[in-house]
């Protein structure tokens, strides 16, 4: 039995939740190889042969896999597929886009999106946006996996010395172009990854109040997260979105400013270890899942808070 | 060009689930059902692009026991010509459905498939992936916009670090996010003309295609209950407890 997992990277770097992939997939099969598609992405197969859980690094090099062009990534796993049991990656956009291409071709039935690994076959999965936990067992030969990535600590990624090997390319897809990427660059932590998380909702009111909350985020050194409908009414751009369908994240500290607490959003981030609720409407069932509500105007408790958190000595950042 | 879109029956979005006390799965009986919400955007694209003259038929597909039809009988009174209704009897996986899919894709020959990204009962998010290999189309996920050129489409995906924009060459298959459009709701009188355009009832079992299962469901359960939190007076309050007591800040 052994594991392939596929990387995330953007060609320099390995994108962090690869690091939580790597958790979740050792502990299906100690013998862990990690697969890196990419564009000189050399220093991203040193890093990922640097990490001691993993015991190979396959490295295949080429400008058609400069990007995540899903058509192209399929036909170089199924080329290696043969040689593992499991075939897993993360449960973000990367991952979701990539994993059921593979597994058709596989023939294979997919776990999607696992907390939790029970045993080699038998995984712990969030159903109906994390109101209901399934205990599901895949009866496929060959699995393919996809993995939360906040459900799993990220892996170690420094003492280890694992074997990179070149490997060929596969064909190259003509029907499918990318034309651009337009990432948000910010210099703040990552929304999936960071300690602590503020996000604004509907109650916002407009995209410029959101300065409110970027000027405690500047603070605290938090992510900025946003609800659907304040996404949609195109107060903050989609990839702060948190929710079913957005970003699932389970930092230390939340703090939702306007969200009512729809279902929806609750799925994504309901498993942070500490919630703060700032609304209005003391109905609003974003109370029932928070460990400190507080029933106010943002447009008041929001400078107010920036205020106490200007006085306190010390700020864990 | 033809589009084909594939449309769910799931619990209605606004429902609180419940799961069953013998741990089989979640209570669905006298529970309001609806149309997979961004199965919604869907159709609704597929009509946008048909009035803007670019499409000359949709026809809309469900995958369900008999009550599924509801959903095709929506996207008909909303803008879809036709219906297709393949009856199963049990919850099938996303494989299974790729497969009767590609069955259907077959014998329709549309130029496009769209559908949601992801159904919100499984959340699996494998459905249009799945087809797309297996009808080795290019696909295009997660769209929130969609450009109908010559023979491609150029689609703006929504992904974690922002949007990206791909071409893809028809034969494609989408699909959407929630933010592609704002479905329209159907007026009586074409809700009443809907009664009278036609759904094909098919049976599963008559396609040839293996849907048994892979997955075993061994139990599902709720998930753990965080315990109640106050409320509390103050912002200086707040802060003082997330100094002094949560620790966090």
């Amino acid at each position: 039995m052994s594991v392939l997992l596929i990387a995330e990277h953007n060609n320099k770097e390995v994108r962090p939740f690869t690091y939580n992939a790597i958790t979740a997939a050792s502990q299906i099969s100690e013998d862990l190889h990690v697969l890196v598609l990419g564009h000189q992405a050399d220093d991203v197969a040193k890093s990922l042969s640097e990490v001691p859980n993993v015991k190979k690094v396959i490295h295949v090099d080429n400008e058609i896999y400069e990007n995540y062009i899903a058509e192209n990534y399929t036909a170089a796993i199924i080329k290696h597929a043969e040689s593992y049991s499991h075939i897993v990656s993360s449960a973000n956009t990367f991952g979701k886009n990539l994993m059921p291409r593979i597994a058709a071709l596989l023939d294979t039935s997919q776990v999607s999106d696992i907390i939790k690994v029970i045993s080699e076959d038998t995984f712990l999965r969030p159903i109906y946006a994390g109101n209901a936990f399934a205990t599901v067992k895949s009866n496929d030969k060959k699995k393919c996996v996809t993995i939360r990535p906040t459900s799993f600590d990220p892996a170690d990624k420094s003492g280890g010395s694992a074997e990179i090997t070149k490997s060929d390319p596969a064909e190259a897809s003509s029907s499918t172009k990318f034309l651009k990427k337009e990432e948000v660059k910010s210099d703040r932590p990552e929304l999936g990854t960071a300690r602590i998380v503020i996000s604004g909702g509907r109650g916002m009111q407009n995209g410029e109040n959101f300065k409110l909350i970027s000027d405690i985020a500047d603070k605290l050194n938090a992510a900025i997260g946003a609800s659907r409908a304040a996404v949609d009414a195109g107060y903050i751009t989609n990839d702060h979105q948190v929710g079913q369908t957005g970003k699932v994240v389970v930092p230390d500290l939340y703090i939702a400013v306007g969200i009512s607490g729809a279902i929806q959003h609750l799925a994504g981030m309901k498993e942070s270890k500490v919630i703060v609720a700032i609304n209005k409407d003391g109905e609003a069932p974003i109370f029932s899942v928070a460990d400190y509500g507080l029933e106010a105007d943002l447009f008041e408790a929001l400078p107010q808070f920036l205020s106490e958190l200007n006085k306190l000595n010390t700020i864990q950042k | 060009m033809k589009i084909l879109v594939a449309v769910k029956r799931v619990i209605d979005y606004n429902v609180q689930i419940r799961v069953k006390e013998d741990g089989s799965g979640v209570v669905t009986d006298n529970v309001k059902m609806s149309t997979n919400p961004p199965d919604d955007n869907a159709i609704e694209e597929a009509v946008k692009i048909k009035e803007a003259g670019k499409a000359k038929e949709i026809v809309a597909i469900t995958i369900g026991e008999e009550k599924a039809q509801e959903t095709v009988r929506k996207a008909l009174a909303v803008g879809a010509d036709r219906g297709i209704h393949v009856k199963v009897d049990n919850v099938i996986e996303p494989l299974a459905v790729s497969k009767i899919l590609k069955k259907i894709v077959e014998k329709e020959n549309p130029d496009l498939v769209f559908m949601g990204k992801q159904a919100i009962d499984d959340d699996c998010n494998q459905t249009g992936q799945m087809l797309a290999a297996l009808l080795n189309w290019p696909q295009a996920t997660f769209a929130s916009k969609i450009e109908v050129k010559d023979n491609a489409l150029e689609v703006t995906r929504e992904i974690d670090e922002g949007l990206e924009t791909i071409e893809v060459n028809v034969p494609a298959i989408v699909t959407c996010d929630l933010r592609l459009n704002e479905p329209r709701y159907a007026s009586l009188p074409n809700i009443m003309k809907a009664k009278k355009k036609p759904i094909e009832q098919i049976n599963a079992s008559d396609l040839g295609v293996d849907i048994n299962p892979r997955i075993e469901q061994i139990k599902v359960e709720e998930p753990p209950k965080r315990k109640a939190g106050i409320k509390v007076a103050s912002v200086e309050e707040l802060v003082q407890k997330l100094k002094n007591e949560a620790k966090v800040i």
